[in-house]
């Protein structure tokens, strides 16, 4: 049961980063955790609610309390056992997620006093790799029964995780050359390290899902030939088509996704690719206040850009939560400092761009006015201003899933666009879908939480189809073997 | 009246006056009898009226036989005394043909036998002196002469055996309708449905000077209602019975499952005409007279058979002898205890006597005149006898046996007819030659590990996380169950998805009013949890065989004393295991087969010779599933009940299933001696492998062990029983959910009102299990369950993340929007049948909805609304205040809880208008009863009813003290009983004490809903309480044993449509408002408990959420981090919420209420009170397990004629006119006007009660707190005072009385000083004679006390500040004391100290031998220092110079400290020497042994 008044006996303590002109010179982890004795104490901190808004307020639902007071009596293998139970991969929310967790944490009543429960969850994943904790988990039995999971983000992987642990046999299909979607492409070395993903993706192998690169359904394999081959597919392709900014000069050499530059610079890290768009002593401009923005304007950092500015359509949100707005438990809204802004860059809100302008078909400069900051922004007169620009990213968000396979299978599609599954279960026999293909652009939690609801519904629907009738009072046990 | 809805008679109960007069020298008197009906007049009050107050609960008497006035009053002639005998008959009133034909059935049951018909007398009756009620089912009474045949005449046994066995066949053969009271040639009953007064009235012979007895037995029934039984009244045949047998429903059980053995030569082929020795229909004394005349007239004397079945406790007792220990071991292996409170009276007509069951929970006082007349009754002063013709005066002491013998001429002391009795036969020999201990057999040659690995099993047999966490890993690691706190908003076993064991259906029963539970830690003296397993044999036999018994002294098995079980190999004990498992193909019909296969195999193991079965599911596996331990176990029982072989073997369980206090209470509630909980050892063992016990395995076992065997003892003392053999197979539970089919074939007898599922589910379930376990890799994780904390994938909770923060955001600025997204979210649970009412729809109205504005507002609802009862110290100041604001703002009523409340708040709004009253009593005085609206009797708390509680004194700071009127840093425990309420007439006691208190505040009573409740509550209204809450059993707690918070009570929705039912169709309805409390939260809520019956609503966990509360369940921890449950200064500061947020919500709730009311097309809340007919099963929402709910008893629209109030229209009556009190405060006007002293002197009977209760309700309202000084008003009393006397007596009144008093003197005494002595003629030395009853200074909080003579038991109970002097006190004295002195001046009964956290007693021990009879769990025994030499010395000459006590004259004269030990809790010392300070912690939690 924790420790009893824990929180009254010690302070919230935060992750530990390297200074941010330190960590701009490279490109490795720059947030670290506290030494584990430490951590124990803030996991101590946690009173075991009886209604724990945080694990209500965790899209996986992982179940806070009880890892917090195995970390807290020094139980780290338990703890691992008890993460996983909700989460395949702890160590990518407990470094990625924006953590609801928290900000649902009853002592944030007393705002900036929640438990750091984001660290305690890294810390166990990371103690668990560490000690040789995390093993393959292959199954005892196979079905025989064939799963195609279409995608190799968050949410196949934690799909094919799921299906091979319950003994299906399940293929990956990746367009890319490599597993992990956008934790892999779109976040940055510096936030993870990719070779966080690669041990992954290897746990995954050795339990049995095979993973096909650099295959395009719907170009490589048709839907069709996917469908045959297999009894279920899984749609996990996620969300990314960018929403575009349709203004003046945005045919300008020199602007792109947001999406696009991340890619590049992640497979320049890598070595994969050489770079082809570089921030390096220009002016760059991200229009777009959020997660990707941010990444965007810390590898300009790391770039040595000239100048970084980053706007936001929006208005400047309150500096604390507002109980009227979004009073607890809820996500409040108000205003965080980005990592990204710490290491250089300006930050400006309620900014409508117009225009760009440049020479010879390259952008050169940005022009904006302010606007209201809430919809539907009308531009305030007078504001006009004007910015050099060498490069411009668009990271305004994403508008749904690309159309092309999904086309092919000819799944239904809700009013956004996404894939329309309730239950994962598509317009199509046996096609299946999950992630931010079916709810939209989203967190990695939840990535992973339709993964893992995803391969409930193709092994019950497998279930059902292939006994046929049979009475199924007992049948669907969902399987919680334990992930190490 | 017969079984309708929810009502059924089976559940009455009651209590009652009994008195008895008896000459030494046998000489048969009219004037005994004129005596005993006249003692009977003066206990009228102890009786009680219904609506009809002119219709008695009924009363009777028991003579010898008259024979003088008999023979003049028939034609016919009689044959000598003792040669003929009379059946007093009660014949059907207004059925000729039917009464002539049972007299034509009993005329030839005579002749059959062989006897003779002599005649018929008509008995006249006065039919005008009988209620109309009364009248109205009166039955035409005649009686019938025998005479004895030859060979019988003269043997005065054997023509009472032949006229007991003619009464059986005609009973049998007459039914029903045929009554009769007795036939005997010895004795004659006349009773009927009669006030005390009416029974003389209404026979006209027992006027006649010729109606002659030289004993006489007289009853004042009290009935929690009214529906006219003349057969109920007492006596019955040999017994008059004041008290309730709790394990009833076991003892006819196993009576059921003796007669196949009964053979006796004295009744020879007889005996198979008396079977079933059990007349249907009967009341717990019934059957008890039933059982006791059998084994009487089978050849026990009457002693004899007493002992047998209401036995002393004698365990650990110096004074018992070793014959009368031997006696009692050897009648253990004859039969269980009938256990209860119970004052039993009885007689044969040749001795006659009482006896008191072991814990004496009921009052009985007794004198000897000097002619040699004994009058025992329920109080004292019920005749009044000259104090100079008073030889000595005594009262009934818990177990022992007071016996006048008449042949003999005189009264045989307790010890003599034991002793005598135990001489008969070397009982002790036998059963020391013939018992076997568990621990005696032989070592086992192997102990059975667990085969699968643990995991698997655990996943088959329903393990969790949480039972490893919440539960089992505290139950071993601290020896405790492990504590909750708030109630539990989970849905019902039956309304929830995930499949709980079969256990979860039972609710554990629990006393309230009618009966006590025990203090299972401070009166462990009379608790016991042996166990026997083995053969029984004829009861109505004793031989050395019968003690042939394995006795095994915790029913909580290790798995090494389980194979020393099945091992056993000798000629007296032989073991069979008996498979419960069921082979997995069969699937869910398996089941019904699998318990057909196990009746059978029980039968064959029975016929061979077994008498230990071991009903096992070791043999669970891939392929076979284990049959519910509680299904197999119980079906065994009642299948073998049935077949009349049971008691040839003992039932042991080995399963892995138990895991619980609760579930290893079912399972020995449905007949399991023993039970071997394996796989809890076994995971225990895991635990401590995986290292998450510090504790070597053996250690964590026995702990575990201890635990449970624990939480069993506080389970069976909720109920008031004291024996595990007592409680095996009393089936003290109601299922909830079950349906008839399964609970009348295998849980026969236990209540199930709203049906439910059956095997078929029960097995689906346990198959679901079996496949998580099987097949598969064996390294599962358990599941989640979220019972104990609320998880996403777990159980469904009412209060979840969802509908707290929506609450918390409709009441800040959120508005009606939010509210009703909150209130869509917790009804929308209604959908996933969480709560039976969710179960339930509106019916639309005949004549249409209405506008909303015709609705009544909604300011006048919410002032139907209070909050719940939270004490302060278990909310903090501010959270407290904060409620009771809201309240006064809107009209509503907030509740002190049980903590008193700080003078400070009674002139502001903070005052709460329910100021509650408690066991504790903490913080009651006259000032804090003045200063509220309503005063509300707790008996019961949803969250663990029948259960005390404890505040440890490190908690108690200043200001908590001060407030409950206590010691700082001294702790605190409430008893499970309210020590002045052991039955209904004391409930009325104290009702009449509250008044007196407060003339104008409501009385309340709480009670919490189970089975009975309704008929409880019919007694609570005729006790004259204004207001009954029904409390559902999800109320709330600041801190309970979880086995508490999930299994004990009901949903308020039947309690309370009982409780309607019940006093609609008692007419009883129209006199007292109806309030329920128990998770209610929104309009929907508030408006189907209006229709189920209630005038007003209680909330409390709502208001709390809307001022800040997040659920999160630490209430016992003290670290509630929104300042709410918590007495830590620094998180106090973080308390956010404010008076509006909960007049926020309250107006939610009744705006949404009225929105209901205008579709219902009801303008006026009254007008919904009790319209069950709008309320319907709302049969759209489809639940796969719900199906075989029945909701058609709890919508029951009672059968009473049009216009039978369904709501309070009346006002009780007030029963305080004609009051001594009146006469007292006209003698101290002056005083009360401006000070001026006065003295007084009045005349005294037992029919004053609660003297000086109403003048201090007037000096505190003049004086306020302080009072007036000291001696302003001095009033001199004579004679027998009633109870109560001086209860709540205020500052500057002093009471002397010269003669004595009853139970409760100084109740409550608040700074007032009471004096009792003998008058100064009396011929009874007044050191050795009692003086004052049982709980004299209960909850006392100031002022002085003194008696000269020897008081009751508990003296100074709860005292937690006055100083009295007694010469004497009896069992459990000074208990749970937490302040004051108490100086004792002679003899000390068992148990003193008790409990005693606070105070000091100075003990007279001229023997040295007080150690023995003190409870030394918290004190310290001392000699005397010098500061209490003078405290001593003062206190002694006030004694001497108020009661002229010679016994005080004797040590003031010649002084020596020696003489006395001094009596002091180790935490008082403490505190008196380091004085804890401010703003510590302070909340009420849960007892636990190590704390006390």
């Amino acid at each position: 049961m924790g420790r009893i008044g824990g929180f009254l006996k010690a302070g919230r303590l935060e992750a530990p980063e390297r200074a941010p002109e330190l960590r701009v010179a490279d490109v490795r982890e720059f947030v670290g955790t506290l030494p584990l004795t430490e951590l124990r104490e803030q996991a101590g901190r946690c009173m075991e609610c009886g209604v724990p808004f945080c694990h209500n307020a965790c899209p996986l639902g992982n179940l806070v309390p009880d890892w917090n007071d195995l970390v807290y009596r020094d139980r780290w293998r338990e703890a691992s056992v008890e993460l996983h139970r909700t989460n395949n991969f702890p160590e990518f929310t407990g470094r990625l997620c924006p953590a609801p967790c928290e900000a649902a944490c009853v002592l944030e009543i007393n705002e900036g006093d929640a438990v750091s429960i984001k660290q305690v969850e890294r810390a166990i994943a990371d103690r668990a790799w560490d000690e040789g904790w995390i093993v393959p988990q292959p199954p005892a039995r196979r079905t025989g029964r064939r799963v195609a999971v279409v995608g190799a983000g968050p949410a196949g992987l934690a799909c094919a995780q799921q299906l091979a642990r319950a003994g299906e046999d399940v293929v990956v299909f990746e367009r890319d050359e490599a597993a992990g979607g956008l934790i892999r492409f779109g976040v940055p070395e510096f936030k993870l390290e990719k070779r966080l993903v690669e041990r992954r993706v290897e746990q995954l192998a050795a339990e049995g899902v095979r993973f096909r690169f650099g295959v395009e359904i719907g170009v490589d394999l048709t839907a069709a030939e996917l469908r045959d081959r297999y009894d279920a597919v899984v749609l996990a392709t996620g969300s990314r088509v960018p929403r575009d900014l349709p203004i003046p000069g945005r045919d300008l050499a020199g602007v792109h996704f947001a999406m696009d530059y991340l890619y590049d610079r992640a497979r320049a890290i890598a070595g994969s690719a050489d770079a082809a768009i570089t921030a390096a002593g220009k002016h760059v401009v991200v229009i777009g206040g959020g997660d990707t923005g941010a990444d965007c304007v810390a590898h300009a950092n790391r770039e040595r850009a000239a100048s970084i500015t980053q706007l936001e359509l929006l208005g400047e949100p309150p500096p604390a939560r507002r109980d009227d707005l979004t009073p607890w438990p809820l996500w409040p809204m108000k205003l965080r400092a980005s990592y990204a802004l710490k290491e250089g860059g300006d930050r400006r809100f309620a900014i409508s761009t117009t225009r760009f302008s440049g020479r010879a078909g390259r952008v050169e400069a940005i022009h904006w006015q302010r606007n209201s900051g809430v919809p539907p922004f009308e531009l305030v007169a007078g504001t006009e201003e004007s910015r050099p620009a060498g490069l411009v990213l668009l990271a305004m968000g994403f508008l749904g899933p690309d159309p092309q396979a999904l086309d092919q299978f000819g799944v239904d599609r809700d009013g956004r666009g996404n894939i329309a599954a309730e239950r994962h279960l598509t317009s199509v026999e046996g096609v299946f879908a999950a992630g931010d293909a079916r709810r939209g652009q989203s967190l990695v939690v939840w990535a992973i939480d339709e993964g893992r609801r995803c391969a409930q519904a193709v092994r019950s629907w497998l279930d059902e189809g292939l006994e046929n009738g049979a009475d199924h009072t007992f049948v669907s046990i969902a399987s919680t073997r334990r992930t190490e | 009246m017969r079984r309708q809805g929810l009502y059924d008679p089976a559940f009455e109960h009651d209590a009652c006056g009994i008195a008895f007069v008896a000459r030494l020298d046998g000489a048969r008197t009219h004037a005994t009898v004129s005596q005993a009906l006249q003692a009977l007049e003066n206990l009228e009050h102890r009786g009680a009226a219904g609506a009809d107050a002119d219709t008695g609960d009924g009363a009777g008497i028991l003579v010898q036989l008259p024979d003088t006035f008999l023979r003049a009053a028939v034609r016919f002639p009689l044959p000598p005394r003792g040669s003929y005998g009379v059946a007093m008959c009660f014949l059907p009133q207004n059925d000729p043909a039917r009464r002539a034909e049972l007299e034509r059935l009993l005329e030839e049951t005579v002749r059959a036998e062989g006897q003779t018909v002599l005649g018929w007398r008509d008995v006249p009756v006065n039919r005008a002196q009988a209620g109309a009620q009364a009248r109205l089912f009166a039955p035409v009474i005649r009686q019938l002469f025998v005479g004895a045949s030859d060979e019988l005449a003269g043997d005065v046994l054997g023509f009472e055996r032949k006229l007991y066995v003619i009464r059986r066949v005609a009973e049998r053969a007459g039914g029903e309708a045929l009554v009769i009271p007795s036939f005997s040639a010895r004795t004659l009953v006349y009773k009927g449905m009669l006030t005390s007064p009416q029974l003389g009235r209404y026979f006209p012979d027992l006027a006649d000077d010729r109606f002659e007895s030289a004993l006489a037995l007289v009853h004042s029934r009290f009935s929690t209602n009214t529906f006219p039984s003349w057969a109920l009244a007492h006596p019955y045949r040999l017994i008059a019975h004041n008290g309730e047998i709790n394990t009833l429903r076991g003892n006819l059980n196993w009576i059921r499952a003796r007669e196949s053995q009964l053979a006796s030569e004295l009744f020879g082929d007889d005996v198979a005409k008396l079977i079933p020795v059990i007349r249907p229909g009967g009341s717990d004394t019934a059957v008890l007279d039933n059982v006791l005349e059998l084994l009487v007239l089978a050849g026990r004397s009457l002693p004899h058979a007493l002992m047998m079945l209401v036995p002393e406790a004698y365990a650990g007792r110096a004074d018992v002898t070793d014959e009368v220990r031997g006696f009692y071991r050897f009648h253990e292996c004859l039969t269980e205890a009938w256990d209860g409170p119970a004052a039993v009276a009885f007689t044969d007509g040749t001795v006659i006597g009482a006896t008191l069951d072991r814990n004496g929970l009921r009052p009985g006082r007794f004198f000897e005149t000097t002619d040699g007349v004994v009058v025992m009754a329920s109080e004292a002063g019920v005749l009044d006898i000259p104090a100079d013709r008073i030889r000595r005066k005594g009262r009934l002491q818990p177990g022992k046996l007071f016996l006048v013998d008449l042949e003999q001429g005189r009264i045989v002391d307790d010890a003599e007819v034991k002793q005598r009795v135990a001489a008969r036969r070397p009982y002790g020999d036998w059963f020391d030659r013939e018992h076997v201990r568990l621990a005696d057999l032989p070592e086992p040659a192997t102990v059975q590990g667990v085969r699968e690995p643990v995991q698997r099993l655990q996943l088959a047999f329903g393990y969790t996380q949480e039972d490893m966490k919440v539960m089992l890993a505290p139950l071993a690691a601290n020896a405790e169950e492990a504590i909750g706190s708030m109630g539990n908003d989970t849905p019902l076993a039956v309304l929830s998805n995930r499949r709980p064991l079969l256990y979860s259906y039972f609710k554990q029963l629990f006393a309230q009013v009618t009966n006590p539970p025990i203090d299972p830690i401070r009166e462990a003296v009379v608790m016991s949890v042996q166990s026997l397993v083995g053969s029984e044999r004829n009861l109505l036999d004793e031989s050395p065989e019968h003690a042939r018994q394995l006795v095994i002294d915790n029913p909580i098995l290790r798995d090494d004393e389980l194979e020393r079980l099945r091992q056993v190999d000798s000629d007296v004990f032989k073991a069979h295991t008996i498979d419960s498992t069921w082979p997995v193909v069969d699937g869910v019909d398996g089941l019904d087969d699998a318990i057909g296969r196990m009746c059978g195999a029980a039968d064959t193991a029975l016929e061979s010779g077994a008498n230990i079965l071991i009903v096992s599911d070791r043999a669970v596996g891939p392929e076979r599933v284990a049959v519910p331990s509680l299904l197999a176990v119980a079906a065994i029982h009642h299948h073998l009940v049935r077949s009349g072989t049971r008691l040839q073997a003992g039932l042991v369980v080995e399963s892995g299933e138990p895991r619980s206090v609760q579930s290893v209470a079912v399972l020995i509630g449905y007949g399991a001696a023993a039970v071997n909980p394996y796989l809890m050892l076994a995971t225990i063992g895991r635990l401590v492998e995986e290292g998450r016990l510090d504790l070597p395995r053996e250690e964590a076992e026995e702990r575990a062990l201890k635990a449970i065997g624990k939480g069993l003892r506080k389970t069976i003392s909720k109920m008031g029983i004291s024996t595990l053999a007592s409680y095996c197979g009393a089936q003290v539970f109601e299922a909830v959910g079950l349906s008839t089919e399964l609970v009348d074939e295998h849980f026969t007898g236990t209540p199930s009102r709203i049906g439910g599922i059956g095997t078929r589910e029960l097995a689906e379930g346990a198959l679901h299990r079996h496949a998580l376990a099987y097949p598969a890799a064996g390294d599962e994780l358990l599941p989640v369950l979220g019972l104990y904390a609320w998880r996403r994938e777990g159980e469904h909770h009412q209060w979840n993340p969802e509908t707290i923060s929506l609450l918390q955001h409709a009441v800040r600025g959120g508005g009606r929007a939010t509210y009703e997204q909150f209130a869509a979210a917790v009804n929308d649970d209604a959908v996933r049948r969480s709560t039976l009412r969710g179960l339930l729809r509106f019916r639309e109205p005949d004549g249409g909805a209405i506008p909303l504005e015709q609705v009544e507002p909604a300011a006048e609802i919410v002032k139907r609304f209070s909050t719940g009862a939270m004490s302060l110290g278990s909310l903090s100041r501010e959270a407290h205040e904060t409620l009771a604001v809201a309240m006064n703002r809107i009209g509503a009523r907030s509740n002190t809880g049980e903590g008193g409340e700080d003078p400070e708040r009674f002139g502001d709004d903070r005052r709460s208008k329910i100021k509650q009253v408690a066991s504790g009593r903490f913080g009651v005085n006259i000032d804090y009863l003045c200063n509220a609206d309503e005063l509300q009797i707790k008996m019961a708390q949803g969250a663990k009813p029948g259960e005390g509680g404890q505040l440890p004194g490190y908690k108690v700071d200043p200001y908590i003290a001060g407030v409950r009127l206590t010691t700082p840093g001294v702790g605190l425990i409430s008893p499970p009983p309210h020590h002045d309420i052991y039955s209904i007439e004391d409930l009325k006691q104290l009702i009449y004490d509250l008044r007196c208190a407060n003339p104008s505040a409501r009385i309340s009573v709480k009670l919490v809903a189970e089975v009975g409740v309704g008929t409880v509550a019919a007694g609570v209204a005729k006790c004259n309480a204004d207001h009954i809450l029904v409390s559902g059993h999800d109320g709330g707690t600041g801190a309970s044993p979880v086995s508490s918070i999930f299994h004990a009570g009901i949903p308020w929705e039947i309690g309370l449509a009982e409780t309607q039912q019940t006093l609609v169709l008692n007419d009883l309805r129209s006199r007292v408002w109806v309030q329920t409390d128990g998770q209610l939260k929104t309009g929907r809520d508030v408006v189907v408990a209006a229709l189920l019956g209630a005038d007003e609503m209680g909330f409390a966990t709502a208001p709390l959420v809307a001022t800040g509360c997040v659920m999160m369940r630490a209430c016992h921890l003290n670290t509630c981090p929104v300042g709410i449950a918590t007495q830590d200064p620094e998180l106090r500061r973080r308390f956010r919420g404010k008076p509006e947020h909960v007049i926020e919500f309250m107006f939610h709730v009744a705006e949404d209420a009225r929105r209901i009311m205008a579709a219902l097309g009801i303008a006026r809340f009254d007008d919904l009170v009790g319209r069950v007919d709008l309320l319907e099963p709302d049969e759209a929402i489809a639940h796969w397990r719900a199906r075989g709910i029945d909701l058609s008893n709890v919508l029951r629209v009672p059968d009473v004629p049009a216009g039978t109030p369904l709501r309070r229209t009346e006002a009780q009556r007030s029963p305080l006119a004609g009051a001594l009190d009146w006469r007292l405060i006209d003698a101290a006007a002056p005083a009360l006007h401006d000070g001026t002293p006065v003295h007084a002197a009045f005349d005294v009977r037992n029919v004053d009660r609660t003297v000086g209760g109403l003048l201090s309700h007037r000096v505190t309202r003049k004086a306020g707190r302080a009072g007036l000084p000291p001696g302003t008003i001095r009033l001199e009393l004579r004679g027998s005072a009633g109870q109560s006397f001086g209860a709540w007596l205020a500052p500057g009144i002093e009471l002397t009385l010269a003669g004595e008093a009853n139970d409760y003197v100084g109740k409550g005494l608040s700074g007032g000083v009471i004096a009792v002595r003998p008058p100064r003629n009396a011929a009874f030395r007044a050191e050795e004679n009692v003086i004052v009853g049982n709980t004299v200074l209960y909850g006392a909080t100031a002022g002085r006390a003194f008696f000269r003579g020897i008081a009751g038991e508990r003296f100074a109970v709860r005292n937690s500040g006055a100083s009295a002097v007694v010469e004497g006190v009896g069992d459990h004295g000074c208990e749970y004391m937490t302040g004051g002195r108490v100086v004792v001046l002679g003899a000390t009964g068992r148990n003193f100290a008790a409990g005693m956290s606070g105070g000091i007693a100075y003990v007279v021990d001229p023997d040295g031998d007080l150690s023995g009879r003190c409870n030394l769990q918290l004190v310290g025994l001392e000699t005397l220092a010098e500061a209490d030499e003078d405290d001593v010395r003062a206190l002694l000459a006030e004694h001497l110079d108020r009661t002229g006590s010679t016994v005080a004259r004797r040590h003031l004269d010649d002084w020596d400290p020696r003489r006395f030990v001094k009596v002091i809790p180790h935490d008082y010392k403490r505190a008196l020497a380091e004085p804890v300070s401010t703003g510590g912690v302070g909340f009420l939690t849960t007892e636990t042994e190590e704390a006390a």
